[in-house]
């Protein structure tokens, strides 16, 4: 039985953390007493629920546990009274919770902040994380992590930074930071060698979890349906995007059984919905890459063209070397590893020192069947230093072009 | 809220580059900022080679020339001004013409407990 309890509180956790904190703040504006009043909230229920049952509406009965302790906090306050009668006049509309938690959202992101701070403190006010887990997620000591919360949450009171959700007309230029803090802990997840993979892997799933939530509470903004579209597809090819090692495993050689197909469906439908606006932007885009590799029945039949297109559009809006780097990429693709290696040298002035340049090349080479050239290329990128699970990748490679037909 | 804005020249600007379009002159700026009555009090300074920097250090009077730290930007003026908050108080300085040709710290004043 207990299993179920713990089950029920880790559920309503995940579910309501966010919401239950990010009210307490709107009628305390104190960051810390509504962290700790959530916390004390699902204390007592891993104590209650397993004497008493799970209550029929747990949203609700966290709610107003935590409301009490809130009050039973400033009742010990002696200067906080006008606090106290707001939080005893709370009563629990949802669609105000709602807002309470893009506004939660928006000041977790507000560019006052660095970009860090704001990546920790999403986590740890709307998602729930404790600090402990934050820290171990970016490998950094939980000394630290905590340190830089407290930083956070005192700039805010500090510096007045406000605890809403931006007005129209500063909405435009808030929402792209709001985005960007979700991409930072959706790739943060990606990113982790092996070893690391088993801690950073729930950040993905937080991001997701996040963005969710953004999307249904600002569902007239295709941007943020085309970054949950980007996440969602991505994430639906996580368990062949890594072999038994850990190792990456390259797009065009993953097992597109182990994709997730619910998951690439789903993907598909918020992506369509997002296009629909005619609004398009850089996450829609990445979106629109994504499908069209989630849904071609293997890599042969990629529509290599219309990734090409959609690349095109990307550079317009993002003039980066990653971009015009991967465009050259697609044009390969597309047309042949010839092209590939005219549109690369087209752009090499500008990816100075990237290993990706030429470990693009030697695939190129490997391709024609120029193995010399190719295995010149794989240890060039060898000796760019990239990490360990891609040095395994491209030495196995530089062993397929340097063997004996 | 209070925040002071120390208006600063920037070490960043290049100078021979063309000078970009700021959104209004300086006498605009204050005149709007005095209508909205977010606008305290505010001034421009000397340059930095007219500091006086005084220290006094194991009770001995120490005065030097020019601002303590040297660096390439220094505060060419200060405005003190009242807001609802930190959203504003950046609308108001994006506003300020030195924020296109300078930078503006954002201050908050120190808050005593009653």
């Amino acid at each position: 039985m207990g299993g179920l309890v713990e089950e029920a509180v880790a559920r309503a956790h995940r579910e309501e953390w966010g919401r239950i904190v990010a009210t307490l703040i709107r009628v305390t504006g104190d960051w810390s007493l509504a962290e700790d009043c959530a916390q004390d909230a699902f204390e007592s229920a891993l104590a209650r629920w397993g004497r008493d049952g799970v209550p029929d509406n747990p949203g609700a009965w966290l709610t107003t546990v935590a409301k009490n302790h809130a009050i039973d906090r400033l009742r010990r306050r002696a200067n906080e009274q006008s606090k106290l009668k707001e939080v005893m006049a709370l009563d629990d509309p949802e669609d105000d919770q709602l807002d309470d938690r893009l506004r939660l959202i928006f000041t977790c992101c507000h560019p006052a902040l660095t970009l860090e701070s704001r990546v920790a403190l999403t986590l740890r006010t709307v998602a729930g994380l404790t600090t402990g887990e934050i820290a171990r997620a970016f490998l950094v000591p939980e000394a630290t992590m905590a340190q830089r919360l407290v930083r956070a949450k005192g700039k805010i009171r500090n510096a007045g930074i406000p605890y809403r959700v931006p007005p129209g007309h500063l909405l435009g230029e808030r929402l792209p930071g709001v985005l960007a803090v979700l991409y930072v802990l959706f790739t943060e997840g990606y990113s982790a060698s092996s070893g690391e993979r088993l801690v950073r892997e729930p950040l993905a799933e937080e991001a997701i979890r996040v963005a969710r939530i953004l999307a249904l509470l600002m569902p007239d903004e295709p941007e943020v349906g085309g970054l949950l579209a980007l996440m969602v597809l991505q994430h639906a090819r996580r368990a062949g995007r890594t072999d038994a090692a850990g190792d990456p495993v390259s797009i065009e050689e993953q097992d597109r059984g182990s994709w997730d197909r619910a998951a690439i469906a789903e993907g598909l439908s918020i992506l369509r919905r997002a296009l629909r606006r005619h609004r398009v932007g850089g996450y829609q885009l990445q979106a629109v890459i994504a499908a069209e590799h989630a849904s071609a029945p293997n890599w042969g039949q990629t529509d290599f063209r219309a990734i090409v297109r959609a690349y095109d559009d990307l550079a317009r809006l993002d003039p980066s070397p990653v971009i015009a780097f991967n465009r050259a990429i697609a044009w390969g693709m597309a047309e042949g590893p010839t092209v590939g290696l005219e549109r690369l040298d087209l752009i090499a002035d500008r990816l100075e020192g990237y290993y990706l340049l030429p470990a693009a090349r030697a695939d190129f080479l490997r391709r024609l069947g120029r193995r010399r050239e190719a295995a010149e290329q794989y240890e060039r990128a060898l000796g760019l230093a990239p990490s360990e699970p891609e040095t395994r990748f491209l030495e196995r490679r530089l062993a397929e072009v340097t063997a004996r037909e | 809220m209070q925040y002071l804005l120390f208006i600063n020249n920037s070490p960043d600007i290049d100078p021979s580059a063309p000078p970009e379009k700021e959104p209004m002159d300086i006498e605009d700026w204050v005149d709007q900022m005095d209508a909205r009555g977010v606008r305290k009090f505010g001034d421009r300074l000397q340059s930095a080679a007219d500091a006086t920097t005084v220290r006094v250090r194991k009770g001995e009077l120490l005065v030097t020339d020019g601002p303590f730290v040297e660096g390439k930007d220094y505060i060419a003026g200060i405005d003190i001004i009242e807001c609802a908050d930190l959203d504003e108080a950046i609308e108001i300085a994006r506003l300020h013409p030195m924020a296109t040709a300078g930078n503006i710290e954002i201050r908050p004043f120190w808050v005593w407990e009653d």
